[in-house]
């Protein structure tokens, strides 16, 4: 209840925010401009449509996740309102799951727009939708409460600047990480193989959450894959959030 | 009378500047608050008392000492759901009305949902908001967000209040209406935890006061037992009469017109002074003896320091 009442204003608060809807109105205007670039382009243009569409789902929403979320905590610490909120029976943890949760549920609405603006291009330029960009979207969705969970555990301790920083190096070194298990593989033995193994299993893998290529080009994907990025996301997220529960625990609100 | 706010032994301090300097805040600090009084915690500017605040509500950590909340240690949700805090220059959610912010802190709090909207109207009516019930809190002025930040203090019917300077940057009236509202809450049998630097107020509606400085605790007990009743002086104002006149009898401390203030330091003098009026066929417009105040007692004890 309590967790409930702080996500729920922290939704309220979130969409007043100026910044969430200029990034749905680029996150639009890329989406219409798939459009465009298929008319430009030789070869399925419903492929160059999906594949620009949920490429900018898939950026935008991470831009929101970072941009939001970095300020999450801070600008409750940075306003006072956490003196008062803090002050009821609540505990900590609650806070932050209040107001992780508010930002998931807005972030969710925003998908849901974006998805909608995206279908309907899709619709009206080959009348017909493939059931299957939804599992894409669901994953993107995924990605983006990972992204959530690292932006407030660095809003949890550091300024917005300094937050979207480090987020959005998560956000990229996450979509560069898959490079290392190549290297891996490459790698015969020796201390750099180990390096490289201690390396990949700390950094994110963000492209586990990405099925945008073999949904465009219409590919099978084993189930245990998605069981796969389905528990890596829960787990991953979880332990971010325990981290994030972590540092709030004892830190003085000066 | 029960103990409702236990301190002992409190200490805290930060770390500031660039090569990190430990700076200590709280020095030891021990104090006891009865059951339904109103006790004035006073300090200068940095003495404290915020972050003694702080520290009762779990917003810093002390480091050292043990805070109890009707018995009950400081950190667990059995004493949080009996106190409630306004801090000092309050900000909310300014995009909220009244009646909403209130609704959200009630369901923070789990005001039963039967009792929820009559406790808003209620606290609302209490504050002197009823005509302002779906107003943004982002058009309401200072006087109104201070009184909206007591109605959410009380909206759990917290047994102890603690309130951070609620008098500070209001005007007069509403000052007084403040204060009307803390007097209230006494005799609802709630405690009262006033922390500020405006004694005028504290020595109005206190029962027991705590000066505090740099960190310490310099002085404590019931407001009559700190502040003593023998008169210090004796200010007449009077007219028609020559300053040279009064050579020898007080210190005349203005002069405005013909009208001289003068400061008696000698109770016995009084009556020579009113004798050489009547004889000069002057005067007597005001003749009032002055105790010690709050005032006194609080510059003494900080310069004292």
């Amino acid at each position: 209840m309590k967790i409930r009442a702080i996500a729920f204003n922290t939704f309220k608060e979130a969409i007043r925010d100026r910044i969430l809807f200029l990034l749905l109105f680029f996150a639009a205007v890329c989406i219409i401009s798939s459009r465009v670039l298929a008319l430009l382009t030789v070869g399925d243009r419903v492929k160059i449509i999906t594949d620009v569409g949920l490429a900018s789902i898939s950026i935008f929403g991470a831009l929101m996740a970072i941009l939001m979320g970095t300020g999450l905590v801070y600008k409750e610490i940075d306003k006072r309102t956490i003196y008062t909120l803090l002050s009821k029976p609540i505990h900590r943890y609650q806070f932050l799951l209040g107001k992780y949760f508010g930002l998931v549920l807005t972030l969710f609405v925003m998908l849901v727009l974006m998805t909608l603006i995206f279908l309907v291009l899709i619709f009206l330029h080959a009348f017909r939708i493939e059931w299957a960009m939804f599992v894409a979207i669901i994953f993107i969705f995924f990605e983006l409460c990972l992204i959530t969970a690292v932006a407030m555990l660095f809003s949890c301790f550091s300024t917005p600047i300094l937050s979207t920083l480090f987020s959005l190096s998560f956000y990229l070194i996450g979509h560069v990480s898959w490079g290392l298990e190549t290297l891996i593989e490459k790698i015969h033995s020796g201390t750099v193989k180990t390096l490289a193994q201690i390396l990949y299993t700390f950094l994110p893998d963000l492209e586990n959450f990405n099925f945008k290529t073999e949904i465009v080009h219409n590919l099978s994907i084993p189930p245990k894959i998605f069981l796969y990025s389905t528990f890596y996301g829960f787990f991953y997220t979880a332990f971010i959030l325990v981290l994030a529960m972590l540092v709030f625990r004892r830190r003085d609100f000066i | 009378m029960d103990t409702v706010l236990r301190i002992e032994n409190l200490h805290k301090s930060f770390k500031t500047g660039f090569i990190p300097k430990r700076k200590k805040i709280l020095k030891g600090l021990s104090l006891e608050v009865k059951g339904g009084e109103i006790f004035g915690y006073l300090g200068p500017n940095g003495a404290g008392k915020t972050t003694t605040i702080k520290c009762i509500l779990g917003l810093i950590f002390p480091d050292d000492g043990r805070i109890e909340i009707f018995g009950h240690p400081h950190l667990s949700l059995k004493a949080k759901e009996k106190i409630g805090f306004l801090p000092e220059n309050p900000y909310f959610y300014d995009y909220l009305t009244a009646t909403e912010f209130l609704r959200f802190y009630s369901d923070i709090t789990l005001v039963k949902k039967g009792d929820r909207q009559s406790q808003i109207d209620r606290l609302l009516d209490m504050v002197g908001l009823k005509h302002a019930t779906d107003l943004q809190l982002r058009k309401f002025s200072r006087g109104m967000l201070q009184r909206i930040g007591l109605a959410q203090s009380l909206i759990n019917n917290p047994s102890l209040v603690l309130l951070d300077e609620p008098l500070g940057g209001l005007d007069p009236l509403g000052r007084k209406e403040m204060r009307d509202v803390i007097v209230k809450l006494k005799e609802e049998g709630k405690t009262v935890f006033l922390s500020s630097h405006i004694l005028q107020d504290i020595e109005m509606i206190c029962d027991r006061v705590a000066i505090l400085v740099e960190g310490e605790i310099i002085n404590q007990g019931p407001l009559q037992d700190l502040i003593s009743e023998k008169v210090l002086f004796t200010e007449v104002t009077l007219s028609g009469v020559e300053r040279d006149d009064l050579g020898g009898l007080g210190e005349p401390y203005s002069v405005a017109g013909e009208r001289i203030l003068l400061r008696v330091f000698d109770e016995d003098k009084v009556e020579e002074v009113l004798q050489r009026v009547k004889e000069k066929k002057g005067k007597i417009h005001t003749l009032i003896p002055r105790t010690e105040t709050l005032e006194d007692l609080f510059v003494g004890a900080v310069k004292s320091k």
